[in-house]
């Protein structure tokens, strides 16, 4: 079996790719990573070995694209400039999402990306570690703590 | 997948931290496809683009490379066999890209609307070699509204023992209806088999019938 048509790459592994890109970016800047990364995978596609994780795949050169978009903006939060609409179901807002992303944000760059590959891309702690540079077993500790602050953040956020 | 899920349930689960991003959004997936496919095309990353089209004889896939029309793709033979067949032969660099196929879509609308009785577009024959594709190359002789037998079109095409041949080129021919594959009949004048089904090819006849 060879590739599928690129078409499908995106229609299984885009919803999840953007919500990889809106946890590490917030809202606005999500969709230009995005679209970077679509890209970019289009253009190395055709040399992907048939047999590779596409989603890990994916989700390391997203990495990269979230990289570069922290070095144009700054780090910095960027204000909020459209009036929040809904942008899906269950009343999610694009305040919501820039909320996360602020909790996402206050997490070592490791726990960010563990708790982020892991528990939203689902992908095995073996890719965790490979896209991390590090061991199985550090990514799975990385991820732990990332979600154990979250919790944390969370609770003591809600009165 | 399982043992991601497996493995994420022994962590008691984390999905509930990020219930604030949609799982899919269907209106940002819509704009960020566009968006995609514009840039990609820009960027000549388009090797096979494609769209599909509403037809009397069923829904038609349409699929491009920059040379031309590479494959017009019947429902019944199955659209995503079709683009796996694609991205094996000529690129898996393929992309639901409908701005290519606009002037395609706008001739086999004027054609089956009865207004168009030649197709005058850019085509691109590398699905066909050797003898089938010298086959189809003299199926545009036959008229528009006009049939052949597969015997005349084997004599057309320089080897008259090559009725048998004439048929299997028909039968899979990548550009039904632009390549008018569907004027070759019997010699008893019945219509004979289609890659699109009999009663796809009764329907394209009857259109083409003066």
């Amino acid at each position: 079996m060879g590739l599928r048509p690129f078409e499908d790459v995106i229609t299984t592994h885009g919803p999840t790719v953007l919500r990889v890109c809106r946890a590490m970016l917030g809202y606005h800047e999500a969709e230009d990573a995005w679209a970077e990364t679509f890209l970019a995978a289009l253009r190395a596609y055709p040399d992907l070995d048939p047999k590779a994780n596409v989603e890990a795949w994916l989700v390391t050169i997203a990495k990269h694209k979230a990289i570069d978009s922290h070095r144009a903006t700054g780090r910095n939060p960027q204000p909020v400039e459209a009036v929040p609409e809904g942008v899906g179901r269950g009343g999610t807002t694009i305040e919501d999402i820039d909320e996360l992303w602020s909790a996402l944000k206050s997490l070592s760059s490791k726990q960010r990306e563990a708790v982020v590959y892991h528990h939203l891309a689902g992908l095995p702690y073996a890719e965790v570690a490979s896209i991390l540079g590090s061991t199985e077993a550090a990514a799975r500790r990385a991820a732990a703590d990332g979600v154990k602050r979250l919790r944390g953040i969370y609770e003591g956020a809600t009165p | 997948m399982s043992t991601t899920q497996n493995e994420a349930s022994e962590n008691g689960g984390a999905d509930d931290l990020f219930a604030a991003l949609p799982v899919v959004d269907q209106a940002a997936s819509e704009r960020l496809h566009a968006k995609l496919a514009s840039r990609a095309d820009a960027d000549q990353l388009v090797d096979v683009a494609y769209r599909t089209i509403d037809t009397p004889v069923g829904q038609l896939l349409l699929a491009a490379t920059a040379e031309g029309l590479v494959r017009v793709a019947f429902a019944r033979q199955g659209h995503d066999a079709a683009l796996a067949s694609l991205a094996e032969k000529v690129s898996p660099r393929i992309l639901a890209a409908p701005g290519r196929l606009d002037t395609v879509a706008r001739e086999m609308d004027e054609y089956f609307a009865g207004a168009r009785t030649r197709f005058d577009l850019p085509l691109d024959r590398r699905l066909t070699t050797g003898f089938r594709r010298q086959v189809l190359a003299h199926l545009p002789d036959i008229a528009y509204g006009d049939t052949a037998s597969y015997a005349a079109v084997a004599r057309l095409a320089g080897n008259p023992k090559a009725v048998r041949a004439v048929g299997t080129a028909c039968a899979t021919n990548p550009l039904p209806v632009v390549v008018p594959c569907h004027r070759v009949v019997r010699s008893d004048g019945t219509p004979g088999g289609y890659a699109g089904g009999q009663a796809a090819k009764r329907i394209l006849l009857a259109l083409e019938s003066p």
